[in-house]
């Protein structure tokens, strides 16, 4: 039986699936010049979709759809709009890329991974689980390598599919281990398992430490992070830019998912956040350490997004409603900052055709509100204030207090301080350093219209979220509050 | 009290830099236009808030205002400002030194003369307004997110403005040595202040950032030895303290005149006034637990301070480490904990802002003619620049502690202070006096007495108008305080009230 609460739970994925086919259908028909417009459509699409879900897809009281595969609660659909949100955006910045703007399939592909991380957020049930993960991931082998015959991007491509497929093989080892343990695929049922002690805690730490390989890839914690620049720096840089935003959000929402629900009751929890905490604090160091000589934008940014995904980690070794909700909240402000941040890279080298940082070099006087936005992506990485990654930065410290990690968030924020070196020094570039020889003035880089909407958007949500932080982490606290 | 004033007061400059930011790029007399006015209304405004609060006898927190800002179980945040005696004075300041700042930025058209900011000044002023929005927001905040908020506001415009507009010899170097060390301190106190937040939620069963709330925490005595030393120490890297005061001579040099100003005038003040709110009035067991630690650091940083001082060549560097001496009397007035000591570093935190900021302008507007800062490259000043030199010998006077000017007014509870508390610090202390009318009285001789040296002839000018309105109205402030004392003392006195109370009455 179809009911209307079942219809709503997948409401945000039949009208992607909607607009996928839509966009499959309409590109054929428009000129080759014109074919960019996809993107236009692809976005607004998916804005009409986020409208549309908040109008009549909102969740109430927490409920199992679909038979038990599809959990409906506000911890999903928050990220779902984070996810659609992002997907957007990206389509923007992709419209201007030369080589892959052009091509409808791009964003076919883009909607299609899009699905399958919608249905991250919401799989309630191990197999489900494991399919929407490989539906994410498939579409982005394929626009990680998109552009055939340029090597850089084919070795990204070959690359991300060889650790994908490595580390998900992991990941459905562990799965099926568990099914082999419990006799259930369903996390909810699992949970009840473990609160009345029917399952083995060895066992299922060492479960654990499997699925942890495919989810660490996703999210790229050390050691599982080793593609991550590679493929960040030969992919189109939208997509790079999707990938280290969404793609890393989709896994964190699977992980807390996973650890938060399925794996609960003190006794194992107990083991499992130690083990984080210190995945963390190494992922916190390498990433950061790492990101200091880099001397290409996009491999910094790659870099710099290990590091994150070390701090998000901080909430989740939390374990608590705050730590849940600082997850959430710092994956919204660094999705919103680092797709400014590398929407920045994109209109830069779309002009100039350069990712090295001393390439930088004059761009405050070439366009002065390009580097602006710079400035503000840049330190809302770092953690300055009034933008989201320092209101972020401090909730996620909060909750690794608070749960008496106090080492964890002394590392966290030595961290921050080789943060800082880094990141001001690529905004010297920007805003000390001049071109050599030449007057920059007569560079401009003018910014074409989706990029100037994208850009324009993504700033104002970076300081909207740094400054009126209360309805954001409102609603990371109603998704938090359906984990406990 | 309807009238939102301190938040009037605080948000006059971000929406003065969104203003200027919004200007197309060429324009940049109306940049330094909306500048100068929006420094003008939050001068005149802050002044209103001081005279009221000076008028009518105000004690405690007063135009108090608050809105809750997020409440969401376990995490409560209110924008709640108020001032009470201690800051209002430091509020006022940030409006005097925002107001000089503009005016001596404003730039000279003489082709001989490089002064004030001529590269992008849309941009300046932007990131300068940015940084007194973190200020006056951390003067006014009593609550703690928000102060710590406004606090890293003010840490990371200074890089911008000293690595792009600074000088060009030692910006790069001192602008990243800067934000690493005000970074490093803010953070160590992060983590003291979340640890104090979850402590006061546990005691009292109500999670808040109140600092007002956070007083009456009850925290143990332990909890309070343990936790002191980070967060004092962390906001007083911005004030100055040895030995964390490396940073400082080396990012006053290589800033740019203004901001000096700012630096050196507002923004030590502001680590010494959240070392104090935080560290002291939160955490009182702990204050005099370590009070001979803090003691000893301002002890050194006081007469070593003025020592350095003393062997400088170039001016600037001078003028940094007095600023490093001078701040160390604010931390030894806190170190003794008592009623005089405590009066005298509000005092002191007014009376250097202002000389400090004078005396950075003049160092600035002779930089900006003679192209050299080595003070035996210089002299004669007096012949083309009389009205700084005289502006400058007030400033100098202040330095010295000599009464009848503000100066003297500060320096002498604060000795006095000490003495009830240690006498032989006291005494020692008391050495970097001579040792600052030594620097002093050479610096005035050599560069603004004598004769002006023959490679400086014909390519020096007199300061401009605007400068000399921004020399009186600082040199106003000193002598003021000097000559009529009754306008700030017993207003700060009863901040130090309150602080005492905190202390459990002495």
């Amino acid at each position: 039986m179809f009911t209307s609460t079942m219809f709503a739970s997948i409401l945000p994925e039949i009208l992607i699936l909607i607009l996928g086919m839509l966009v499959l259908i309409v590109e054929p028909f428009w000129k080759e010049e014109k074919r960019r417009n996809v993107g236009w459509l692809t976005a607004g699409g998916l804005l009409a979709t986020m409208v549309i879900s908040l109008l009549f897809g909102q969740p109430g009281q927490p409920t199992a759809t679909l038979g038990g595969m599809i959990r409906f609660d506000w911890l999903g659909f928050f990220f779902k709009l984070l996810f659609m949100f992002a997907g957007a955006a990206t389509a923007l910045l992709l419209m201007d890329n030369e080589k892959v703007g052009r091509r409808g399939e791009a964003y076919v592909l883009l909607l299609a991974s899009l699905l399958g991380m919608n249905l991250m957020a919401v799989s309630s049930n191990l197999v489900m689980l494991y399919l929407a993960i490989e539906t994410t991931s498939i579409p982005l082998y394929v626009l990680a390598g998109f552009m055939v015959g340029d090597n850089k991007s084919v070795e990204a491509g070959f690359k991300y599919l060889l650790y994908g497929v490595l580390t998900s093989t992991f990941m459905l080892y562990g799965f099926s281990l568990v099914f082999g343990f419990s006799g259930t695929a369903d996390l909810y049922q699992l949970a009840e398992m473990f609160k009345v002690g029917e399952l083995s805690l060895v066992a299922a730490f060492a479960v654990l430490a499997l699925i942890l390989v495919g989810i660490g890839f996703k999210v790229s914690i050390v050691p599982f992070h080793f593609w991550a620049p590679d493929v960040y720096e030969g992919a189109p840089t939208p997509i790079a830019g999707f990938l280290s935003t969404a793609s890393k959000a989709a896994g964190f929402a699977v992980l807390v998912r996973l650890f938060f629900v399925a794996f609960p009751g003190r006794d194992l929890a107990s083991s499992w956040t130690i083990a984080l905490a210190i995945l963390s604090a190494v992922t916190m160091t390498v990433g950061n350490l790492l990101a200091l000589p880099q001397t290409n934008i996009k491999r910094l940014l790659a870099f710099s997004s290990v590091a994150h995904a070390g701090y998000v980690l901080i909430g989740v070794v939390a374990f608590s409603k705050l730590g849940a909700a600082s997850v959430v909240f710092y994956l919204a402000a660094y999705i919103v900052t680092n797709l400014l941040a590398f929407g920045v890279a994109m209109a830069f080298s779309k002009v100039t055709g350069f990712e090295d940082l001393k390439d930088y070099a004059g761009m405050s006087r070439r366009n002065p509100a390009l580097a602006l936005m710079m400035l503000a992506a840049f330190l809302s990485l770092t953690g300055m204030p009034p933008f989201g990654g320092f209101v972020a930065k401090v909730i996620v410290f909060a909750a690794g207090v608070q749960a008496g990690y106090v080492w964890l968030v002394v590392v966290g924020i030595i961290n921050s301080m080789i943060g800082v070196y880094y990141y001001l020094n690529a905004l010297k570039y920007v805003y000390l350093y001049r071109m050599p020889n030449e007057d920059e003035e007569n560079h401009p880089v003018p910014l074409t219209r989706p990029y100037a909407i994208a850009l324009a958007i993504l700033a104002i949500g970076v300081v909207l979220i740094g400054v009126v932080f209360a309805p954001w982490f409102g609603w990371s606290d109603a998704a938090a509050m359906n984990l406990f | 009290m309807n009238f939102p004033v301190l938040s009037v007061i605080t948000f006059t400059p971000i929406v003065a830099a969104l203003i200027i930011l919004l200007l197309p790029p060429q324009r940049k007399n109306e940049a330094r236009a909306v500048a100068l006015a929006a420094a003008t209304f939050a001068l005149l405004l802050s002044l209103w808030v001081y005279l009221q609060y000076l008028t009518q006898h105000m004690t405690g927190y007063q135009f108090v205002e608050k809105y809750t800002w997020l409440n969401i179980s376990p995490l409560v945040i209110s924008l709640h400002f108020g001032v009470d005696g201690i800051s209002a004075p430091l509020v006022l300041l940030t409006g005097v030194v925002m107001f000089t700042g503009v005016l001596i930025s404003w730039g000279d058209d003489n082709p001989h003369v490089m002064a004030g900011i001529q590269d992008r000044p849309r941009e300046f002023f932007a990131f300068l307004f940015i940084l007194a929005w973190g200020v006056l927001g951390v003067f006014v905040s009593l609550d703690l997110f928000m102060l710590f908020f406004f606090y890293e506001i003010a840490v990371f415009p200074m890089y911008l403005l000293i690595v792009i507009w600074g000088w060009n010899v030692t910006r790069e170097y001192a602008a990243m040595k800067l934000t690493l060390y005000l970074f490093i301190g803010s953070v160590v106190s992060l983590v003291g202040v979340l640890v104090m937040y979850w402590a006061h939620a546990q005691n009292t069963g109500v999670p808040t950032f109140d600092m007002i709330a956070m007083e009456g925490a009850g925290f143990s005595v332990p909890f309070q030895i343990i936790w002191f030393l980070p967060v004092f120490l962390g906001f007083a890297v911005l004030g100055g303290i040895w030995p964390f005061h490396n940073w400082s001579p080396d990012g006053h040099v290589a800033a740019p005149t203004a901001v000096s100003m700012f630096h050196a005038g507002v923004l030590m003040k502001l680590g010494a006034f959240a070392a104090l709110r935080v560290g002291i009035m939160l955490l009182p067991e702990g204050a005099k637990y370590w009070s001979w630690l803090i003691m000893l650091f301002a002890a050194i940083a006081v007469v070593y301070g003025a020592y350095i001082a003393f062997v400088q060549m170039d001016f600037k560097y001078m003028v940094g480490f007095s600023s490093v001496s001078h701040m160390g009397l604010v931390m030894l007035g806190f170190s003794t904990l008592n009623r005089e000591g405590l009066l005298g570093s509000g005092l002191q935190m007014f009376s250097h802002g202002v000389m400090t900021a004078l005396f950075f302008a003049v160092v600035g507007m002779i930089y900006d003619r003679a192209h050299t800062r080595q003070i035996p490259e210089l002299g004669g000043m007096n012949k083309v620049m009389p009205f700084a030199t005289i502006g400058f010998i007030i400033g100098g006077l202040v330095s010295m502690g000599m009464p009848l000017f503000s100066g003297f007014i500060a320096e002498f509870p604060i000795f006095m202070g000490v003495w009830g508390r240690q006498w032989l610090v006291a005494v020692i202390c008391s050495i970097s006096i001579i040792i600052t009318a030594g620097y002093i009285m050479r610096n005035i001789r050599q560069v603004f007495f004598g004769e002006l040296p023959e490679n400086l002839h014909g390519h020096m000018s007199d300061i401009t108008v605007l400068d000399k309105v921004a020399i009186t109205t600082l040199c106003l402030f000193m002598v003021g305080i000097g000559l009529f004392p009754r306008f700030m003392v017993p207003m700060v006195a009863t901040g130090v009230e309150n602080i005492l109370r905190l202390l459990g009455g002495q």
